[in-house]
């Protein structure tokens, strides 16, 4: 009886698959699916071999602090850093008063004025977290032609490809928009307001270039500030900012595996200890 | 308990003499996980998976635990709360998220492997029915709170998801739109589905908890089954559970431990999503919604179905989806050979590989997009997945010439002429 139900269950499923199968490959055949400009333009991201990659990987304290430069010159003008205060910076080296000097900086710390109630603005302290470009979402679109510039606290986790895309992204995707994809593609020339980058999932994206020249920063330790170097440095930062406890996890993982690969090997010989005379 | 010649718990220490008389706790762990459990000697590594999947729940309901006090179940807050809260401000909460997000990983692998075993060795066949049936509730509920608890950090994953799976229920006729708002408590995902979320999270692994030990008071009245599929003839054919696989167990345990450690600190976002980390947005889609991995073969068959064939393709594909795992609680009668293990079953364990390779194609098209190479994948490796439980399972036998089986659990273990020497004399 179960065994006569299941077989018209069974026969079921399998004849509604046999059916669908043959519309999905009639549908191949009839319509095959136009290559489309992403599949053959988008790019994977190149590496961009920070100090960080791998098990070992430690951050390079000089690079996230030329990163910062970067972020704080370019990116800050639109993109928050919610989840990250400025007391976090003495994690990629800063020290107590130059933190303090960093959050004074910032003057724009929404506050309520104690005395009459009024919003208003303040210097930060340590205590603070980076403050947001725009006072809210739709003053952020607005600005920025319909698109919302991501806060990028998280931003090398929250994308595929991690701090490679974003070095990608931002040092090497600007270019002009190849003849090849415009003879192709006809109706996909990149819209006004709009920048194409091979690296970007559907290549047009809102950003405009952010690193354009060479010395667009004047790095403090007198690195020379390439394209290509300002990428890599804020990529490197913000794969601190998504992730500021990698070392610590490296460190805890190399004595937390070996202690648990001797803890086994005591555990085997205990076990084979009290099987010796056990056949099994 | 089990067999006649199970020790019986002698409390030495006046306290556990006191103990036993008033609350025979202890003798209640001597029985179930000590030295008054007789166990098969045979078992291979594949019998360390229930103690592990045991460990794993543990973990989780642990590091869950210290997790709830620090998470706000509200959308407006859940993703602040575990991206900065938990991740920056709690110490070492980072630690915990990992471990609670790699243990339900961990979890997984330990009860598929659990599961196949099962499958490969026949420990779903009489007299061990009620075992099985409790491991396939056990799994449901594991299932429902894996998904919720995805739900919670309020990434875009979460979001999706939710609104992915709760879309199931609308495909049922007529009430399933109004089920579908009333389980969300919305037509969206939103407060009230994260909060009664939460609350459910919070109180499934109990629940399992509770069914885990009907599980194992079931698997012991039986007792344990073992490799060849023999039933156990004798005391030569046991060891005590304690110490013999509380030590093999204890081995195995640290090697998960270890495997588990490399994923926390070394690849803690190995097997999620980079979209759970953009904060849930109602309005933007991501344009890949796949769930974690330990879902992708089942939703590679809900997405199999993609003609209608008297009733819409997606009835069809929930249908199918819910029935694919449904159909194990009528596993135990559906195979209908009497042999146990596939150690002896020529055809039955090509078919069990066949099914092994096919769930893990069917997992590999579930994550991937659904590009027609995937779905025609998905489509035959659906049709293969409910054959081979409704249709081969249930005929093969037969057709089907198993190998001679061993006398003796003994015998398999010593060679033909062992019967002379009894384990005993072995173990004294």
């Amino acid at each position: 009886m179960v065994r006569g139900i299941a077989f018209l269950v069974g026969a079921a499923f399998a004849a509604v698959l046999a059916w669908a199968l043959f519309w999905t490959v009639q549908g191949l055949i009839a319509d095959p699916p136009a290559p489309t400009a992403e599949e053959e333009f988008h790019l994977h991201p190149r590496a961009a071999n920070l100090a960080s990659d791998g098990i070992m990987g430690k951050f390079d304290k000089q690079q996230l602090q030329r990163g910062f430069q970067v972020y704080k010159e370019v990116c800050s003008a639109c993109h928050s850093l919610r989840f990250v205060a400025f007391r976090d910076l003495e994690g990629i080296g800063y020290s107590e008063g130059q933190v303090k000097a960093i959050a004074t900086s910032y003057e724009n710390i929404p506050t309520i004025n104690a005395d009459t109630g009024e919003p208003g603005v303040r210097k930060g302290t340590p205590a603070d977290r980076f403050p947001m470009p725009f006072a809210n979402d739709v003053a952020a679109r607005a600005a920025n032609g319909g698109a919302i510039p991501p806060d990028l606290s998280y931003i090398t986790r929250a994308r595929h490809g991690g701090a490679d895309y974003v070095y990608s992204l931002v040092g090497h995707g600007y270019r002009p928009q190849p003849a090849k994809l415009l003879k192709e593609f006809p109706d996909l020339k990149t819209p006004d307001g709009k920048y194409y980058n091979p690296f970007y999932a559907n290549l047009n994206i809102a950003m405009p270039p952010p690193l354009t020249s060479e010395g667009q920063v004047q790095y403090a330790d007198g690195t020379k500030p390439t394209v290509d170097h300002m990428a890599r440095d804020v990529a490197a930062l913000l794969t601190w900012t998504a992730d500021p406890q990698l070392e610590t996890r490296h460190q805890y993982g190399f004595f937390s595996v070996l202690f648990l690969l001797i803890a086994s090997g005591l555990a085997f010989g205990a076990y084979r200890n009290i099987w010796r005379d056990v056949k099994h | 308990m089990s067999f006649p010649w199970a020790k019986n718990y002698e409390p030495k220490a006046p306290l556990m003499r006191w103990l036993d008389e008033k609350l025979p706790m202890p003798r209640l762990v001597y029985n179930a996980i000590g030295a008054g459990y007789p166990v098969p000697r045979n078992l291979n590594y594949f019998w360390n998976f229930g103690v592990l999947a045991g460990a794993a729940l543990v973990i989780q309901i642990v590091t869950g635990i210290v997790l709830a006090m620090h998470f706000h179940s509200s959308a407006a807050s859940a993703f602040d709360s575990v991206n900065g809260t938990i991740m920056r401000d709690v110490n070492s909460g980072w630690f915990l998220r990992y471990a609670h997000a790699n243990g339900a990983s961990m979890f997984f692998i330990v009860v598929y492997t659990h599961i196949f075993r099962g499958l490969y060795y026949g420990s779903y066949k009489a007299p061990r029915e009620m075992v099985w049936l409790l491991g396939v509730v056990i799994f449901l509920l594991m299932m429902a709170t894996a998904f919720m608890g995805y739900v919670l950090p309020w990434g875009q994953m979460s979001f999706w998801g939710a609104q992915v799976i709760t879309g199931f229920f609308s495909a049922i006729p007529v009430v399933g739109e109004s089920i579908r708002v009333w389980l969300l408590g919305g037509y969206a995902p939103d407060d009230a589905t994260l909060n009664r979320f939460f609350s459910l999270h919070y109180l499934l692994p109990f629940v399992i908890a509770g069914v885990i030990i009907l599980h194992i008071w079931a698997l012991h009245i039986p007792g344990s089954n073992n490799p060849t599929g023999v039933d156990v003839k004798g005391e030569q054919d046991t060891v005590p559970f304690h110490p013999y696989y509380t030590a093999k167990d204890g081995f195995g345990l640290g090697i998960f431990m270890a495997i588990f450690a490399v994923l926390v600190f070394y690849f803690p976002d190995y097997l999620g999503h980079p979209d759970n980390y953009i904060p849930a947005n109602p309005l933007a889609t991501p344009a890949h919604i796949v769930p974690e991995w330990y879902f992708w073969p089942f939703y590679a068959i809900l997405r199999a179905f993609t003609s209608d064939f008297l009733l819409p393709a997606k009835l069809w594909g929930v249908l199918a989806m819910f029935g694919s795992i449904l159909l194990l609680f009528f596993l135990p009668w559906l195979d209908s050979s009497p042999i146990r293990s596939n150690n002896y079953r020529p055809k039955a364990r090509i078919a069990f590989w066949v099914l092994v390779a096919d769930v893990l194609v069917l997992g590999y098209c579930g994550g991937s997009p659904a590009e027609p190479i995937y779905i025609i994948l998905s489509q035959i490796c659906a049709a293969y997945y409910f054959l081979h439980f409704l249709v081969i399972l249930p005929l093969i036998a037969r057709s089907e010439r198993p190998r001679p089986l061993p006398n003796s659990i003994t015998e398999a273990v010593l060679g033909e002429h062992a019967g002379t020497s009894p384990a005993k004399t072995a173990l004294a």
